[in-house]
């Protein structure tokens, strides 16, 4: 049982006292609003907590809530209820990198744990925990949705696939450095393509593009 | 209609019903945790299981609909073993603590586990623990025991209309929990104490106090509003422990206010438990004989019209009848129940009673509130448009105060001018009464508490003539009373007689001295400094202003402590029983008029309640129909004429503060403080 990505325990004590969208991001939620028929508008919760959270340092404060609320016209809670049911909505505040490692089984056979430890062993904190600098907090997460490059490791909107503990030092290093690590596969492979290159239909392929 | 067969029976059912809905028309009890006949079905407890031929598997019961040709089993091996898997995994996370819990011996999680539970435990880890929440005054939480069946956030959301209560994260971290914090607020609170089938929501005032094997039940009616709600009072010994709220569809359905609910220990508080004489301007304990002696002594000789009594709002129809004929006996005619000084025509029924019913509010499809602010008068009447509202198709208008009513209307105006607008049909929203097909209004006391209240009941009617609501097939107007006495006075004719002065002559009298001698029947909502010089009489069970005034106090019994008769705001006659004794001297309220008039040498004809009620019911009929209403016959009501363009106030300042008993309820003060605002001053003026 993975810990919920809201146990960042150090940090309560940080929720600010209030919240806007800013100019841009009003107009933005507006767009995303339009997209929904006319007395649907709290369809449009789950992104517009997204263009919050983003606008808000990577996580959601609950000022932030209720300014979604409230300009979806829902009832406070509803919102709440939602933001607190998934994870990626974080609900105390996050480093300005979120490292997250899925540990779900595929990636667990692909030797998740190692990421984890490599990881812990880099930034020198524990899962749930924000390096002193701010810079950095590693989390541990449920199925990532990439098994077939497991293990995979999640830094804000990237992904990261098949991962190695050497991969770590590198990735890390870089994001020190104000840099962004090339996302995708590590080792070289093409989307999700095998490892060795195509193999299945590789003959089919070719006859194609020789015609 | 589907047809199916169930456990070999077959049943043809209307289309829609659920498989769980079937089983219980055929008499099968199928447990469940999350299903409730009012609220929308989640089927998230999954303790509802049946087996269903050509089904993979179980399915929950509560959210299948019947199709025709089904075949369900219930009682089967497999039916039998994924129960206990549900409860097994329900049990995983629930504390053993039913000895120190409230719920205990009314539980729903025991009473199932006696049938499927498994007697000992096979999970070795630790069990969950979950910290309690604040949910208010009312309501006392202890989440660890909660199984997540979501009955209080539907019933919050759905009924009571205040969307604080929510389910925040997921799955074995799951909670329940207000937003945040906060006290709920919603009159309809307690009722989250009796939906939920555990104790994680209790009852803070009925904490630790009593088991429900050891109390004695007593069916009997509310009367600290006019709506009549059905309830069930829980005593141990000579002590109201509780009170429950009883189904009665026409009426409150299942719920009660946490006004109703929770003020009884107001019951036990500031009573007056043996009569009082004044002497030398303090109030000394006496006899009753002493007490009726200066009485008599006061009356002796007095004519007629100098004498006059004032009904309060929790008088019984038979006190109140008692005192009518007393009254009469002693020549005079002065006489109101309508202490709040509202002015309304009582020569036609139509005129003063909630004609369609409470329940009709269902049929209609426009629903105009004027001078109302139902939420507080009437709490289960609001929570009726509201279900009425989320029925869809239905639109609201309001004139008088803007509240937030728990559902969208359209403010249309504050006084009594809009409805000379809606008459004449200049008014925008009169277009859509005139498209309506069963239009409703209901008029609140505070349309007729002010000096052209009678021009106000003719507007009102107006209105009604104009659009319909008069009609053979459909009587949409509707009068929302705010005390559970009035109508019943009304009905056994507690009004101004041949000549007589109603309230406002007899304040005016008795503060020019022309009236010297004034008794007040529980009337405590009237300016007491306008008795001036009067001689007063208080009969009643508390010490509220109208017994601070009392040169005479003749204790009485509360609506706990009596058989009684009261007529709620739709005209329907119901019986208060008696669930503990009086306190003390205290004595049944017809039985002291009764006394009295004996000693006043005006004796009333009747040694018994049953006589007193038939000579009630050859007076009027309508009490004949216990229970019932009695539609009342349209004909022209109120007073034409010109009408204040002052706006309607809603005569309920402080809805958990209305009456002599909730005045002395701790409880009540604390909802005041947490839901209300500081404590207010108690003035005995209000209301």
């Amino acid at each position: 049982m993975s810990a919920p990505a809201s146990d960042h325990g150090h940090q309560h004590g940080h929720e600010p006292t209030s919240f806007a969208f800013t100019q841009e991001n009003l107009e933005l939620a507006k767009r995303i609003i339009a997209k929904y028929p006319e007395g649907k508008q709290a369809s449009a919760c789950m992104p517009l907590l997204d263009v919050a959270q983003r606008q808000n340092g990577g996580w959601l404060p609950r000022v932030a809530m209720d300014a979604v609320a409230d300009l979806l016209g829902m009832p406070r809670i509803r919102v709440y209820e939602v933001a607190t049911f998934y994870t990626m909505y974080n609900k105390n505040p996050v480093g300005k990198h979120h490292i997250q490692v899925c540990t779900t089984t595929p990636c667990w056979l692909r030797g998740s744990d190692d990421i984890v430890h490599a990881c812990k062993n880099k930034l020198g904190i524990g899962l749930g925990e924000t390096t002193a600098d701010g810079q950095f907090t590693l989390g541990e997460v449920e199925c990532s949705g990439a098994c077939v490059n497991a293990p995979v490791v999640q830094i804000g909107d990237d992904y990261y696939e098949d991962v190695a503990p050497e991969h770590i030092d590198g990735i890390v290093e870089a994001l020190k450095r104000g840099e962004t690590p090339k996302p995708g596969s590590q080792i070289g492979r093409r989307s999700s393509e095998p490892v060795g290159g195509p193999t299945t239909l590789a003959a089919f392929t070719t006859t194609q593009a020789d015609d | 209609m589907p047809k199916l067969t169930i456990d070999g029976i077959e049943i043809e059912v209307e289309p829609g019903t659920s498989i769980l809905q079937a089983c219980e028309q055929l008499g099968i009890e199928i447990p469940r945790f999350c299903y409730h006949e009012r609220l929308s079905v989640p089927a998230n407890c999954r303790m509802c299981l049946v087996e269903m031929e050509r089904a993979p598997k179980p399915v929950a019961s509560c959210a299948m609909p019947c199709g025709d040709g089904m075949v369900v089993k219930t009682n089967s091996e497999t039916v039998l073993k994924a129960r206990k898997g549900v409860m097994e995994f329900l049990l995983i996370n629930h504390p053993l603590d039913c000895p120190i819990c409230d719920q205990g011996g009314e539980c729903d999680l025991q009473d199932q586990a006696m049938a499927y539970g498994f007697d000992r435990g096979r999970y070795l880890e630790n069990k969950r623990a979950v910290q309690d929440k604040y949910m208010g005054p009312v309501i006392k939480t202890i989440m660890t025991r909660c199984i997540h069946c979501t009955r209080c956030v539907r019933f919050i959301n759905e009924v009571a209309g205040v969307p604080d209560v929510g389910a925040v994260n997921r799955g074995e971290h799951m909670e329940i929990t207000t937003f945040v914090e906060k006290a709920i607020g919603s009159e309809l609170s307690g009722n989250l104490a009796d939906v939920c089938p555990v104790g994680a929501l209790t009852h803070k005032p009925y904490a630790f106090t009593a088991r429900p094997w050891e109390l004695r039940k007593t069916e009997t009616i509310d009367v600290l509003d006019a709506v009549g709600c059905n309830i069930r009072v829980d005593t141990r010994g000579s002590e109201v422990m509780r009170v429950l709220p009883r189904v009665n569809d026409d009426i409150n359905e299942e719920w009660l206010s946490d006004k109703s609910r929770y003020a009884y220990d107001g019951l036990k508080r500031q009573r007056l438990d043996r009569p009082y004489v004044r002497k030398n301007g303090k109030l000394v304990p006496v006899g009753w004989h002493e007490a009726f002696s200066a009485v008599a002594a006061k009356l002796k000789g007095l004519p007629g019209n100098r004498v006059a009594a004032i009904s309060g709002d929790l008088a019984d129809v038979e006190a109140q009848f008692a005192l009518k004929e007393l009254l009469g006996r002693l020549g005079s005619a002065n006489l109101d129940c309508r202490q709040d000084g509202a002015r309304f025509d009582t020569s036609v029924r139509a005129g003063y009673l909630f004609n369609s019913g409470i329940a009709g509010i269902e049929k209609a499809d426009v629903i105009l509130l004027v001078g109302t602010n139902p939420r507080w008068e009437g709490t289960l009447v609001n929570a009726r448009i509201r279900k009425r509202y989320l029925a869809g198709n239905v639109k609201i208008a309001l004139i008088g105060e803007q509240k937030d009513l728990t559902y969208p209307y359209a403010h249309i105006g504050t006084g009594p001018e809009v409805l000379q607008q809606l008459s004449d049909g200049s008014h925008a929203f009169s277009e859509t009464l005139r498209n309506a097909k069963n239009p409703l209004m209901i008029v609140g006391m505070g349309a007729f508490q002010r000096a052209d209240g009678l021009a106000v009941q003719a507007a009102a009617r107006i209105v009604g003539e104009v659009y319909g609501m008069f009609r053979d097939d459909w009587a949409g107007f509707n009068v929302l009373h705010t005390a559970a006495g009035r109508v019943g006075g009304i009905e056994a004719g507690f009004l101004p007689g041949e000549g007589g002065r109603d309230i406002h002559g007899i304040l005016d009298g008795a503060s020019k001295g022309e009236i010297d001698f004034v008794y007040l029947l529980g009337a405590d909502e009237i300016d007491t400094a306008k008795l001036g010089k009067a001689f007063v009489v208080y009969q009643g069970h508390h010490g509220d202003a109208g017994a601070h005034r009392a040169d005479v106090i003749l204790p009485g019994a509360a609506y706990t402590e009596k058989n009684a008769v009261y007529v709620n705001t739709e005209g329907r006659p119901q019986l208060a029983r008696l669930a503990t004794f009086p306190p003390g001297e205290a004595r049944e309220d017809w039985k002291i008029v009764r006394a009295l008039s004996e000693a006043v040498g005006a004796t009333l004809p009747y040694d018994t309640q049953t006589q007193l009620r038939q000579r009630l019911m050859a007076a009027n009929p309508i009490f004949a129909a216990v229970g019932q209403t009695t539609p009342a016959a349209w004909a022209p009501f109120g007073a034409q004429g010109p009408v204040d363009a002052a706006p309607f106030v809603s005569p309920v300042a402080n809805f958990y503060m209305t009456d002599p008993i909730s005045r002395a309820s701790v409880t009540m003060a604390n909802c005041t403080e947490a839901l209300v605002g500081p404590a207010q001053e108690r003035t005995g003026t209000h209301g």
